[in-house]
């Protein structure tokens, strides 16, 4: 039982210690800074349209993926789940590389487009669609998969079209993991700081999400950074809230 | 199942040997004696020395390091290099370091009032220059053209030296210059530059030297210049106090400060 409770409270204890050191008297002042706001709405913005993104890109992704038996998808499979595992900050230096003002693809964005990725707010959503979009893939992949095929079997001997089956009965059957995807994608995103100081860079109001503002105000103002801290904590709870149907009844998925 | 584990086993060799080449490459450098340093102390110094160092003088410690690693045979430096505010933060919340060298004297400041150290020398001064890379593509030729629109400009935090530095400058040639991306030291402004991500970057006369072809310097005149002061501490709660007095005079004897002009800083 003891590495249990130690377990426990390894886990608890730095929460805790945030709780504890929390500056509550100035909190609101410390909250209600322009600075705080910004970060806090850019940061809301990107994991949002970072998550719409991975839902267009990502659950066909996962369709093809779930569904489609040929040799090399495991390969593929592996591919599309290594930024699951990639440290986010080699993600940024991929990323830079390949999509950089002077990068693989990037100069061709430059050139033919005039469009530059690196510092600029779309920069941000790039980069966390890249890091975060591989949960919503996972996710979503595993519910595709256990899916009932006989529903969708059933809607072809009645003439349904393939979209209308995928409108009408597989998306409705994976519902509850697109939307739990969804949502790790989105606290993902809402977390990503490598990839995106490295990949989009750190300016006020352009790229500089919550993690962000929260590492810079380290160095000044450590009240602030609790405070700025207190927000996310309690955006993961929110988060936490609404998964609770999934993972705090336990295996009774 | 069985393909998997000879994956991780294969990964595991392999890191294994990483980290086995790395340890022993640090041991092969060969030493040099004759790069004795002025500090004659008598007290043999030994042991690991922990050296926190501003990023601008990654090139110049590294150099440094070596030499008294060889002038004192059995003494390791082991040197982290970061942004000035970010080490001083970092040992005012207990980071084990020996010696601090700050890219500013707040900093120094600011481990000095929370009882971190107790004297600090100025042992180099650096000037600042306009980095840009080898096509100049947005034509810089002078700190005016910073504040042109369309110009891309990464410059370090306003808390990082090179950040404070860069506004002294620019309230010097009275301009008013907004940058693409505030880093977070000043390495990480010049890599943004070398990569040709920004159009120009503020940064120290010495990484301009340091980054050699891959990027240019555009010279900022005398008038509009803004330099800054590096001190250097042995620390109060330095475990190897010997050893870190011994580092700090070796930085201050003429071999290190050969070293030191030798990446083009100044003398204080």
């Amino acid at each position: 039982m003891a590495p249990a409770a130690i377990g426990f409270a390894f886990l608890l204890l730095p929460l805790l210690a945030l709780l504890i050191r929390a500056p509550w008297r100035g909190l609101g002042k410390l909250l209600s800074d322009s600075q705080v706001l910004t970060a806090l709405r850019l940061s809301l913005e990107c994991a949002t349209a970072a998550t719409v993104a991975s839902l267009i890109l990502g659950v066909p992704l996962a369709w093809i993926l779930a569904r489609i038996h040929m040799p090399g998808i495991g390969l593929l499979r592996a591919l599309v789940t290594l930024p699951l595992v990639l440290p986010p900050v080699v993600g940024g230096i991929a990323l830079l590389l390949a999509l950089g003002r002077n990068g693989v693809v990037g100069r061709y964005l430059d050139q033919w487009f005039g469009l530059t990725l690196p510092f600029t707010t779309l920069g941000v959503i790039v980069a966390e669609t890249f890091v975060a979009m591989p949960f919503l893939v996972v996710t979503v992949e595993g519910a595709l998969r256990s899916a009932d095929r006989e529903l969708e079997e059933a809607a072809v001997t009645l003439g349904a079209s393939r979209l209308a089956i995928f409108g009408r009965v597989t998306l409705p059957l994976i519902a509850p993991s697109l939307l739990a995807g969804s949502t790790l994608c989105w606290a993902r995103a809402l977390g990503e700081f490598g990839a995106t100081i490295t990949f989009a860079g750190n300016f006020k109001g352009t790229t500089q999400t919550m993690p962000l503002a929260v590492y810079n105000a380290f160095e000044t103002d450590p009240e602030a950074t609790i405070a700025l801290s207190l927000v996310l904590l309690l955006v993961a709870v929110v988060v936490l809230a609404a998964l609770r149907d999934r993972w705090l009844r336990g295996p009774s998925l | 199942m069985q393909r998997r584990t000879l994956i991780l086993t294969a990964i595991a060799a392999a890191s294994v040997l990483l980290v086995a080449g790395c340890s022993s490459s640090k041991k092969s450098t060969p030493p040099t004696n004759s790069a004795a340093g002025g500090s004659k102390s008598t007290e043999a110094v030994s042991g690991t020395v922990s050296v926190f160092a501003a990023s601008s003088l990654t090139e110049a410690f590294t150099t440094v390091g070596k030499q008294f690693e060889a002038a004192h045979p059995g003494t390791t430096v082991k040197l982290n290099f970061g942004a000035s505010s970010d080490l001083a933060n970092s040992i005012n919340q207990g980071a084990p370091a020996d010696v601090f060298a700050s890219a500013s004297p707040k900093n120094m400041t600011q481990v000095s009032d929370a009882g971190g150290a107790s004297t600090s020398t100025n042992f180099v001064k650096n000037f600042m220059e306009i980095a840009v890379p080898p096509k100049n593509p947005a034509n810089v030729t002078s700190v005016a053209d910073l504040a042109k629109g369309g110009v891309k400009v990464a410059l370090c935090l306003p808390t990082v030296p090179c950040g404070a530095a860069a506004a002294q400058v620019f309230s010097n040639a009275k301009i008013k210059v907004k940058p693409v991306t505030l880093e977070q030291n000043v390495k990480s402004t010049l890599t943004k530059v070398e990569l040709g991500e920004v159009d120009a970057g503020v940064v120290y006369v010495t990484d301009v030297k340091a980054a050699g072809s891959k990027v240019k310097g555009v010279v900022i005149p005398a008038n509009l210049d803004a330099s800054t002061e590096y001190p250097i501490a042995a620390l109060s709660k330095a475990a190897n106090s010997a050893a870190a007095q011994a580092f700090v005079a070796y930085v201050l004897s003429p071999a290190g400060q050969g070293v030191l002009a030798a990446a083009g800083f100044a003398k204080p």
